[in-house]
């Protein structure tokens, strides 16, 4: 939320200090994985970009980075989906429709959207990585014309922790998308592709030098997924990956998301795959400095 | 009035017209170290003194501090803090300006941080020029702090029986102003200063074996030297090397309920990168594991990063960190070891 306030402004007011939000709508996905809709107060836009996060308030319990799921073509609310596994994301979980809470934020860089209009897209998610790229996919389907030849690879682990069901289900039937997905373990009902996320990259048909790959998934997915990409000539700067830090105060100051120079809550979550080569060394399994 | 002399038997007359100015802060003896403690006697000082535990940084970015008041039902947000009050650092080493002017930086980078501002503002610094070494821990001359750089409002430099004062913004002119016993210096004066600070400089020399472009290069390549490892195998994580840095300000958020459990308060206390769950995400993932790569990132911080980012070096010299080590890890030796390993590459 870059806004040019004056000093005696910036006095009275604080970077620190939330809007009141409302929750609208609750989805539950999975045991562990649930949907918010949220409408700030006054229905005010939240005015993000897909791929920035916000931070959730909740009053005695503190609060935690979020990373939206919705798109911005979508007006007066927007959505997270919360997987539950600390303080905050497991109290958040028992919150239903009506309850109330505070948001920080936008924060961060999101996807490069105007470096990647005009090309063809290649959305690589693994496990929770389908979060902030339902943010971009819903983007890409709202100004499709915006955009070349688009490839979602979806991949989980086992086909109940699929989440967005049934508009995975719309994706997989549209005619101007192409859509695979893969489990690592299958079901009895499963009938489609079992294994690693990779495995679907090596078929995917993609002309590299007008093509953006965007990566997000858990942090060992990248370095496996990345050869690929590379394997397929796909330029560094058109890698995009979103990293996962423990960014605290979203301001560039608590310390806690960096790496090496780099705050992540105010130069990422998204970052290239060029831009990964300067972190090398404080990079965790791997996601930077992979060779090919 | 830009320089001006005042007697040392005078000083315990001009302190006490200070304090109507605002509450006082100075040095003062604590068993064998140094405290800044509220003064109100000018005798309760030692002027003499080696860097005090914590820097004065307690005062303008404290262990804890409120952010922000709320109540949960019905939702309420307010500032915690309306006012701050003026207050006066008396007696600060030029390596702790140089902190200050560091944090400064930081704060006033967007998005601003308006609780170190709104103290900022309320704060008049009141140096104290070195004329000796404090102790061999200190590597300011390495850093150019060992000399008076800005920051101050006034800055006192030791002449014998008199201080003189380089009076340095409308605040300190203020304090300065209509004193009788302070007067404007005269040739004869800026001629005993000159004398002095030549002295001075004759007992101060570079602490590093190279000077600090090489220092720079040795961070830029230094990146994966065996001195991180050696220094990560003596680390015992105490985190004391980042708690008494006058330029770490990195930090926690808790909230702190009442006991109705409904009001409460948002607080932010000092978090040091050495805690091994500094960078450590809810699943559990460590993002920084080792205090080898958590030592490195400390030193990065002072002598790389910021260096990129603010063009500014974060280490102020003061030696706080070598001092306060249980393992006795020297600053000083871990610089001119990834200098010695350049050379000998």
């Amino acid at each position: 939320m870059k806004t040019e306030i004056s000093y005696q402004e910036l006095l009275k007011t604080s970077p620190y200090k939330p809007v009141k939000a409302k929750i609208v709508k609750t989805n539950k996905y999975t045991e562990f994985e649930k949907l918010f809709r949220i409408e700030l107060d006054g229905k005010k836009d939240l005015e993000h970009v897909p791929g920035q996060f916000v931070q959730v308030s909740l009053f005695g319990v503190g609060e935690a980075p979020i990373s939206i799921c919705s798109s911005p073509t979508e007006k007066g609310f927007f959505e997270l989906t919360v997987r539950r596994v600390g303080g905050l994301t497991n109290a958040m979980h028992k919150l239903e429709t009506g309850s109330v809470l505070g948001i920080r934020g936008p924060f961060g860089k999101g996807f490069p959207l105007d470096a990647m209009r005009g090309n063809d897209l290649l959305i690589v998610a693994g496990g929770l990585g389908i979060v902030p790229l339902r943010s971009l996919i819903h983007y890409i389907l709202d100004q499709r014309k915006d955009f070349g030849d688009v490839q979602i690879l979806l991949g989980c682990k086992t086909p109940k922790d699929m989440l967005f069901g049934e508009e995975v289900e719309a994706w997989q039937k549209r005619a101007d998308i192409k859509f695979n997905c893969t489990v690592d373990r299958a079901d009895p009902d499963w009938k489609g592709n079992v294994g690693l996320i990779t495995s679907l990259i090596p078929g995917a048909s993609i002309e590299p030098k007008k093509t953006y790959a965007v990566v997000v998934g858990p942090p060992i997915m990248y370095k496996f997924v990345i050869v690929e990409l590379l394997k397929k000539e796909i330029p560094g700067h058109q890698i995009v990956v979103s990293l996962e830090r423990k960014m605290k105060c979203g301001l560039g100051k608590c310390g806690h998301c960096q790496i090496r120079g780099v705050y992540v809550c105010q130069s990422g979550p998204v970052f290239t795959y060029n831009d990964l080569q300067q972190m090398e060394g404080e990079c965790h399994e791997g996601e930077c400095h992979v060779k090919a | 009035m830009k320089y001006a002399i005042i007697a040392k038997t005078e000083m315990p007359r001009w302190f006490d017209s200070l304090k109507r100015h605002g509450k006082i802060f100075g040095p003062k003896k604590k068993e064998h170290q140094y405290v800044f403690r509220p003064i109100n006697e000018f005798e309760e000082m030692s002027l003499v003194y080696i860097p005090t535990i914590l820097p004065p940084k307690k005062y303008y970015f404290p262990q804890r501090e409120a952010l922000l008041k709320f109540s949960i039902d019905p939702y309420r947000t307010d500032k915690a803090i309306k006012e701050f009050e003026e207050f006066i650092l008396f007696a600060v080493h030029t390596c702790d300006i140089a902190g200050i002017q560091c944090m400064d930086v930081v704060f006033n980078d967007a998005p601003a941080d308006p609780n170190y501002l709104n103290r900022k503002e309320k704060m008049t610094i009141i140096g104290l020029e070195c004329m000796s070494y404090c102790d061999t821990y200190a590597s300011c001359t390495a850093v150019g702090n060992h000399v008076p750089r800005g920051g101050y409002d006034i800055m006192l430099t030791d002449l014998g029986d008199a201080y003189a004062m380089h009076v340095n913004s409308e605040k300190g002119e203020k304090l300065a102003a209509g004193k009788s016993y302070i007067r404007e210096m005269s040739e004869a004066d800026r001629g005993r200063l000159k004398r002095a600070q030549d002295e001075k400089l004759k007992k101060f020399h570079n602490e590093f074996n190279g000077d600090i472009k090489s220092v720079e290069k040795a961070f830029d390549d230094g990146f994966f030297s065996s001195v991180w490892q050696d220094v990560g195998r003596r680390c015992v994580g105490c985190t004391n090397c980042t708690a008494v840095c006058p330029t770490c300000y990195c930090f926690d958020i808790a909230d702190e309920m009442e006991m109705n459990l409904n009001d409460g308060v948002r607080a932010r206390t000092w978090s040091y990168c050495q805690m091994d769950d500094f960078a450590k995400v809810a699943t559990g993932e460590d993002f920084r594991p080792g205090r080898d790569g958590r030592q490195r990132h400390r030193y990065y911080r002072k002598f790389k990063y910021p260096v990129a980012k603010y063009n500014k070096y974060f280490c102020t010299g003061c030696g706080r960190c070598t001092r306060t080590c249980m393992a006795k890890i020297s600053l000083i030796e871990t610089v001119n070891g990834l200098l010695d390993e350049r050379k000998g590459a």
